[in-house]
């Protein structure tokens, strides 16, 4: 009697064990989900042109630029500007200059991230280079365009926004 | 009833009704489980000698400023190395063995529910540690890649750079989560279904409770560190993008799973020990323990809430204020169960007669210096004071006296506790205050100027340090030097106590005050025991006629 009661209670526990294996896995969408919904993520914030939005003269807010490059892709990356200021509401304008340094042609996409992070929503991008995968040829250089504007939904709190580009390497290098 | 039980004994174990079976067999097929329990102490103490040698190489290096004897890539593996060792390899199978050697001693049962998968379960762990043994020097032959400078937290985007010593360390922790989970559910199997029938849940031993709730947890958390790790590895090979931001995936979703599984792990590190401590004070205090109830339901509050609080790891991530708030109250929440727990066992010792052997002196420090340790916790859990804490000595000496302590001391004051009934043998009780006193000593001295240091702001897991820091390095080092040989006395001290020479004969009941169906049974405990059950009262005890 209690043998069989033993193997019972393992398949049981044996059943609560593979259900949490299976929430490790379900945590990967209900992450992306919460961090969507709470606008965490440092997501690419595409927008149209602002509509209904007039510039808000009054305030002023300071856009910080940076580019990094991650280690195994061989590329050089730099904002044209390090910093500009803006009226939440104006459209505005900075390139990056790219080079690829190495002898083959290499595909790379930047992944945006916008500090301080509540303040990432307020970030809108008309147009950016990290929207898309990037190709340079070997020894190529380019001009990657960002076209933005910040939203006048800004809280009054935030003065700085600081946008950081990493580009990372697309083709499957190893390690 | 009787008969039924004796019927188990005989279906899972008919081949060894008459004793062991001689040579090499006894071990490697061992399904006995005071065997099974011995073996997984002896691979804890091996594991601790290991682990401890590492902590010796780090302390050697952080003696002085500069680079002395250790290249920055290699002392991170051996932190690594260290964290994993130690958690995994000498903290997790020590109380797996005194649960495999005590639970049906003190439950009446004749063995554990499932005898063979008892066997799989230790056995997995010497396979576990020699991959993680090979993780540590793989990089050293050609080819090997590069050394894992993670920490024990194994963060991407730095453990999907690694070489293949990552992959060895993946597999180690598959293997450590199947060998831990497999354990765990033997374990409520056997509190479940094996209890002598006149035992019931709430007058259960307190050391079984502990475990009852330790084998809930590491079920509930072991599959999610699992699940990540594998995550990791199709990161690694597979070209998934789960944390690799190249494709779209986020790093910080791992700190998520770890923690998930990391934060609760540290109560799966002290609850065992608060078990031991509430046998082993009660018995030198000669009083039932206090408040035994409470204690029970503090240990299940600690639970539950402390599987709801994981991001208090991970504050400085960029989490809203909202949820911030959250991890930080439910952290701070923490502290009234376990307090709970502390206050019960000052309880316990108020105005008794005590008496002071060596498990009574560490429990007592035990209670000091992890309400210490705990306290460091609070102001950890303190988001504006923890995004200046974060990463540094601080961190380290905060949950070194809460583990050393919390986990470490009070299973040595187990293994002192039980050591006549599992050898018949009394130990060696100067020896064993010497191993106290110097283990005190070096224990504080090694981690308390730790506090000062992280407060000055030394980062951790940094190979070298401004010059200002040197004079608490030193005597951390010092410290820890002696701290490390202490454990000398206490190796000598366990093979005395078993080989028996210059030692008394243990009584079944060892200690005056010790109560439990455990001491009812002779010392050393026979190979089988309870093959019928006994029948027990209200307070445990074998119902007297």
């Amino acid at each position: 009697m209690a043998a069989s009661d033993n193997k019972k209670t393992a398949k049981k526990l044996f059943v609560l064990v593979a259900g949490m294996f299976v929430f490790a896995f379900a945590m990967v969408p209900l992450y992306n989900l919460v961090c969507e919904v709470t606008g965490l993520k440092g997501s690419d914030n595409r927008a149209g042109l602002p509509i209904n939005q007039d510039i808000d003269t009054t305030r002023k807010i300071l856009v910080e630029f940076d580019g990094i490059v991650n280690s195994n892709l061989p590329w050089e990356f730099e904002p044209s500007t390090r910093q500009l200021e803006v009226h939440p509401g104006e459209v505005a304008n900075v390139n990056y200059f790219v080079t690829n340094l190495a002898d083959k042609a290499v595909t790379g996409q930047a992944i945006p991230s916008v500090i301080p992070w509540f303040g990432s929503q307020y970030f809108k991008k008309i147009a950016c280079f990290c929207f898309d995968k990037q190709k340079l040829e070997a020894h190529e250089s380019a001009d990657m365009p960002l076209r933005f504007y910040v939203s006048t939904e800004i809280p009054k709190d935030i003065s700085t926004l600081r946008l950081s580009y990493t580009f990372m390497n697309l083709e499957k290098t190893g390690s | 009833m009787t008969t039924t039980t004796m019927d188990i004994a005989h279906d899972n174990d008919h081949h060894d009704d008459h004793g062991p079976q001689k040579g090499w067999r006894r071990w490697v097929y061992s399904n006995n489980h005071k065997d099974i329990g011995s073996m997984y102490l002896i691979f804890s103490l091996v594991m601790l000698i290991l682990g401890g040698a590492s902590a010796m190489a780090i302390r050697a290096e952080l003696m002085y400023p500069g680079l002395q004897l250790l290249e920055p890539d290699l002392y991170n593996n051996i932190v690594t190395n260290h964290a994993l060792v130690m958690v995994f390899g000498a903290v997790m199978p020590a109380a797996a063995g005194l649960a495999n050697w005590m639970i049906p001693l003190m439950i009446g049962a004749p063995d554990m529910a499932l005898p063979r998968m008892n066997n799989l379960s230790f056995w997995l762990l010497p396979a576990a540690a020699i991959m993680l043994v090979l993780s540590f020097i793989v990089p050293f032959f050609p080819g090997g890649g590069s050394q894992i400078n993670t920490g024990w937290t194994l963060y991407p985007p730095l453990s999907l750079q690694v070489g293949m010593a990552m992959d060895f360390l993946i597999f180690t922790v598959h293997l450590l989560g199947v060998s831990s989970v497999l354990a765990s559910i033997n374990i409520i199997v056997t509190i479940f279904n094996m209890r002598a029938p006149s035992m019931t849940l709430w007058n259960m031993p307190i050391f079984v409770w502990t475990w009852l709730v330790t084998a809930f947890l590491l079920i509930l958390i072991l599959p999610v560190l699992a699940g990540g790790v594998t995550m990791l590895l199709f990161d690694r090979h597979l070209g998934t993008s789960f944390f690799d931001a190249a494709g779209g995936g986020d790093p910080v979703l791992f700190q998520h799973l770890f923690w998930f599984f990391g934060h609760p792990e540290v109560y799966v590190l002290l609850l065992p020990s608060i078990g031991v401590l509430s046998h082993i004070i009660p018995a030198f205090s000669y009083k039932p323990l206090f408040g035994r109830k409470s204690m029970i339901g503090a240990m299940i509050l600690l639970a539950s809430i402390g599987m709801v609080v994981w991001a208090h790891h991970q504050y400085t991530i960029g989490m809203s204020s909202a949820a911030v708030s959250y991890f930080m109250i439910g952290t701070i929440l923490i502290s009234i169960p376990v307090g709970l727990m502390k206050f019960n066992f000052i309880a316990t010792m108020w105005r008794a007669s005590m008496t002071f052997e060596a498990p009574m002196l560490f429990a007592i420090s035990i209670v000091a210096m992890f309400v210490f340790g705990g306290l460091t916790g609070v102001m950890l859990a303190i988001v504006p004071a923890d995004l200046q804490y974060q990463d540094t000595m601080f961190v380290v000496a905060h949950f070194h006296y809460v583990l050393m302590p919390g986990a470490v001391m009070a299973l040595f004051a187990g293994v002192l506790y039980w050591l006549p009934k599992w050898t018949g043998n009394m130990y060696n009780e100067k020896l064993a205050n010497w191993f106290f006193w110097t283990s005190l000593i070096g224990f504080n001295g090694t981690f308390f100027v730790q506090h000062f240091l992280g407060l000055a702001g030394m980062p951790r897991r940094i190979v070298d340090y401004p010059v200002q820091f040197t004079e608490f390095n030193f005597i951390s080092s010092v410290a820890a030097l002696i701290y490390g040989l202490s454990h000398i006395l206490f190796l000598y001290l366990v093979i005395q106590t078993i080989r028996g020479k210059g030692t008394t004969k243990a009584k079944s009941r060892s200690w005056k005050g010790a109560k439990g169906l455990e001491w009812e049974v002779a010392s050393p405990a026979p190979f089988h025991t309870w093959d019928s059950a006994p029948t027990v009262d209200a307070e445990g005890e074998i119902k007297q006629k």
